[in-house]
């Protein structure tokens, strides 16, 4: 190269501001008892996702722990299989089926190369029919279950995760209740077979699926679910729980004497997607703890050392909120790293946002949405949660438009309103 | 099979281009052939708290994080005991910006004093978080070096000790540079949205003036054959017992190295793996048990852990995973076994290929391992192996010479 380039100039770079999102579209079918499903047919290589999911969280056990017992043993037995010849089918076709309880909903996976789809289905839609509960089984589970939480016991940010949800919300509110030891031990099969017939065989079901999708799925899901005694999944009456928030709201918890480091939570409750402030608190949450260049990493990491990692983000629950502040720090340091915590809400509250940094905020939230929308299976967890949240698309293309507009003034006055110390429960747990 | 095209750059920088035009997005991924393994035993940790220094101002550019961000991109990196890794993913129109600050990096560092304070800390909050403040945080430590007597994976890429992080000084960093932050030692894999014949030049333009240094060549010394039963004893004050084995298999560009993933597969892989299903399911002697290898580079080991039942007695515990494997040795697998690998390996595969960013990383490691059409061999190379293979493979490595034991027990046992 004869001109020697100026390394201290940036490449000319295509604003991600001024890009064209597009929320790939999914098709939506409803089988003959009424269950919706949403399916995307993209990607090159041919493997694809299928996700049922029930209304079936542990917001909907009367007895703690049932919920996620039930959704748990789905996969260990039915009338004609027993749980390793269950396993045994996934597994032999290179098939991955998990299954995860939450609050609200209950869920089913399967990841599979697209040409297995047919040997599949079948078995799942077993489970959802006709599972067992054997009592070995539940035993077993009771058992391993209860020696995973006393290793969790000894770590002080599952002990702090617990704690704040409860604080936020109350012990006894779906998003703030947990296990303990003894109610792993009084969970009965008596208890599991009538949460299993009212939530899962007679429940609320929607089906996601995504990837290369074969021609046939529709006909395969209508074949093998859509005369099962299952119904619709309503999204649009969503069930509200009272919130009970403790009274106190800074706590100081001494887990392990000789812990070297203090998970340190900070928290508040926070509206719904559904309010106004949602959307616009994402763009805030963003500057203030939302990714690697945020101001408290920038702050708390990269300028003073007090921790590998801090993070801020909007809980992902469907009827409430929160806000959440989470980062594990040197024990020495811990009081310190939460004071600084709410120096950077205090300078968001007294200070606007300076261009550079709004621009540059705006640019990497648009170029991290269009990363995310790279995949079928990211795009259709977009889909699932504009579903589950009674949205719909115009959600996502709002988003976009907040993103790029919103000023430094609505974003100095949300600070105001919601990054208000007093409102925060504050948790360190050595 | 994944399409790329190879170059070298007159300073020996290897260059892999991948074009996939179903993606928006643009991948630079940078591999330095560095890991912990080319740490001095003294300065353990040292490759890993490098990869946060890169992070902190190069050369011409103060600030790394700031002008990728007003490109919509991310990046994130990696150190291993073989390998570092640094890789950036932004909107293909923006490519350059990418191969801009990746390059003034490789160029130098601002090697600043403060930054170096900072992620010492950050590095060393990191070693507390994930190996002090956790139950069995220290068994890697103690296995590693029962295992490995004078090859340098007998350390962690976290380091062995705390102090060795604290101690590190400006001047190892600038050495460290030196020695292998230099195109011989790297490869730059680019892919995406893009097209081979506008990004040459681009590649030519930022990379192409850079020192070719000088290429590091590794000398590490080899691990003696492993010839007696080694086993080592820990009281801790953990909720339940542990056991642990290792045994060493083959280097990652061997026969053998294919083999053993495979009968990891055989007996942890899923819910109805062999060990899950004798030992959790049937004696109920564990309430898990994971079967996995380290996928490295030089001779690994294969690894067998699980927790304990309470109640359950370590003897007890330990001859039943043996049991385990003397069936293997004895019996081999079933041809169904082989077949459910078969398609399991398939399908592991195929989901790893989704993203045009783990496939960059793909290239760039097989590049790193000699070649990157390797990558396009490796189904192969599964389905090469046979029942026979499986089995006179397990008759080698579980071998109680091959083999080290951590029995980890839980003091104040009454307490849980």
């Amino acid at each position: 190269m004869d001109v020697m380039i100026d390394r201290t100039v940036a490449p000319e770079i295509k604003l991600p501001i001024d890009l064209n999102l597009v929320l790939p579209p999914v098709k939506k079918y409803t089988l003959s008892n009424g269950v919706e499903v949403y399916a995307l047919d993209m990607g090159s290589e041919d493997v694809m996702m299928v996700n049922w999911v029930f209304y079936a969280g542990s917001a909907y056990e009367t007895k703690k722990g049932v919920a996620a017992a039930a959704n748990f043993l789905l996969k260990n037995g039915t009338s004609t299989k027993t749980a390793f010849e269950i396993n045994d089918q996934f597994d032999y076709y290179g098939a991955h089926m998990s299954r995860n309880c939450y609050s609200e909903t209950s869920e089913l996976t399967l990841h599979c190369l697209s040409k297995h789809l047919d040997n599949l289905l079948p078995v799942v839609s077993e489970m959802i029919s006709d599972s067992v509960f054997p009592a070995e089984e539940l035993h077993i589970y009771k058992q391993n279950a209860q020696q995973r939480l006393r290793v969790n016991l000894r770590k002080s940010e599952f002990v702090a995760n617990r704690l704040i949800d409860a604080y936020i919300f109350g012990e006894q509110h779906p998003y703030g209740k947990y296990n303990n030891m003894e109610d792993y031990a009084a969970i009965e099969r008596e208890d599991l077979l009538p949460f299993y017939a009212n939530y899962y065989q007679k429940g609320q079901c929607v089906i996601f699926a995504a990837g290369k999708i074969p021609y046939t799925l529709i006909s395969q899901l209508e074949k093998h679910f859509g005369s099962l005694p299952l119904r619709r999944l309503d999204p649009s009456v969503p069930q509200k729980w009272p919130l009970q928030p403790a009274a106190e709201k800074k706590v100081r918890h001494i887990n392990d004497p000789d812990g070297v480091q203090a998970a340190i939570r900070i928290g508040r409750h926070f509206p719904n997607r559904h309010h106004p402030d949602f959307q616009k608190a994402l763009v805030l949450n963003n500057i203030f703890g939302g990714f690697f260049g945020s101001r408290l990493m920038a702050n708390i990491r990269e300028e003073k050392g007090y921790t590998y990692g801090i993070h801020s983000y909007l809980l992902n629950y469907t009827t409430e909120s929160g806000w959440m502040i989470s980062t594990e720090a040197g024990r020495d340091v811990s009081e310190a790293t939460i004071k600084e915590v709410y120096k950077e809400m205090q300078s968001l509250r007294q200070e606007p946002v300076e261009e550079e940094e709004l621009m540059m905020t705006r640019n990497f939230m648009i170029g991290s949405i269009l990363g995310d929308l790279d995949g079928p299976f990211q795009v259709i967890g977009r889909w699932k949660n504009l579903v589950l949240n009674n949205l719909d698309e115009n959600y996502f293309y709002r988003q976009i438009e907040i993103i790029k507009t919103i000023s430094a003034a609505e974003l100095q006055e949300l600070a105001n309103k919601y990054l208000q110390p007093g409102e925060f429960y504050e948790l360190s747990v050595i | 099979m994944i399409q790329f095209e190879k170059f070298t750059l007159s300073n020996g920088l290897r260059v892999v281009v991948h074009e996939d035009h179903s993606t928006p997005l643009a991948v630079v991924n940078v591999m330095y052939d560095v890991g912990a393994k080319d740490e001095d035993p003294d300065k353990t940790g040292f490759a890993h708290l490098f990869e946060h220094l890169m992070f902190g101002g190069s050369v011409n550019i103060a600030d790394f994080e700031m002008p990728l961000q007003m490109a919509g991109g991310e990046n994130n990196a990696y150190t291993s005991n073989d390998l570092t890794n640094y890789y950036i993913t932004l909107p293909a129109e923006n490519l350059e910006t990418g191969l801009w600050l990746d390059s003034d990096r490789m160029l130098s560092l601002a090697f600043s004093e403060k930054s170096l304070e900072v992620q010492r800390k950050v590095v060393m909050e990191e070693f507390k978080e994930h190996y002090l403040n956790k139950p069995y945080g220290d068994v890697w430590f103690k296995l590693r070096e029962m295992a490995y007597k004078v090859h340098p994976y007998r350390w962690q890429t976290i380091g062995k000790e705390l102090s060795h992080i604290e101690n590190a000084t400006l001047d190892d960093v600038k050495q460290f540079f030196a020695k292998h932050y230099n195109p011989s030692n790297a490869i730059l894999a680019v892919g995406g949205h893009i097209k081979t014949a506008e990004v040459l030049p681009l590649i030519e333009k930022w990379f192409g003036d850079i020192p070719p240094g000088k290429k590091y060549v590794r000398h590490l010394p080899e691990e003696p054959r492993q010839n007696e039963e080694r086993r080592m004893e820990v009281r801790a004050d953990v909720p339940l017992d542990a056991l642990y084995k290792v045994w060493h298999i083959d280097e990652r560009m061997s026969h053998g190295y294919y083999v053993a993933d495979l009968i990891t597969e055989v007996m942890g892989g899923g819910a109805s793996s062999r060990l899950y299903q004798s030992l959790v399911k049937e004696q109920k002697l564990f309430s898990n048990i994971e079967c996995y290898h380290f996928g490295s580079v030089e001779k690994g080991l294969l690894a067998i852990e699980g927790k304990l039942v309470k109640g359950v007695k370590m003897d007890d515990a330990e001859r039943a995973v043996n049991l385990e494997l003397e069936k293997l040795k004895q019996d081999g697998v079933t041809e169904k076994e082989l077949e459910k690998t078969r398609n399991r390996t398939e399908s592991t595969l195929a989901f790893e290929d989704m993203s045009v960013m783990t496939r960059v990383n793909n290239l760039a490691f097989y590049e790193l391992l000699g070649d990157a059409g390797l990558f396009n061999e490796d189904r192969e190379k599964y389905f090469a192996v046979t029942r026979e293979d499986m089995q006179t493979y397990s008759q080698r490595i579980f071998d109680i010479n091959n083999c080290s034991t951590l029995c980890y027990f839980a003091e104040n046992a009454a307490l849980n």
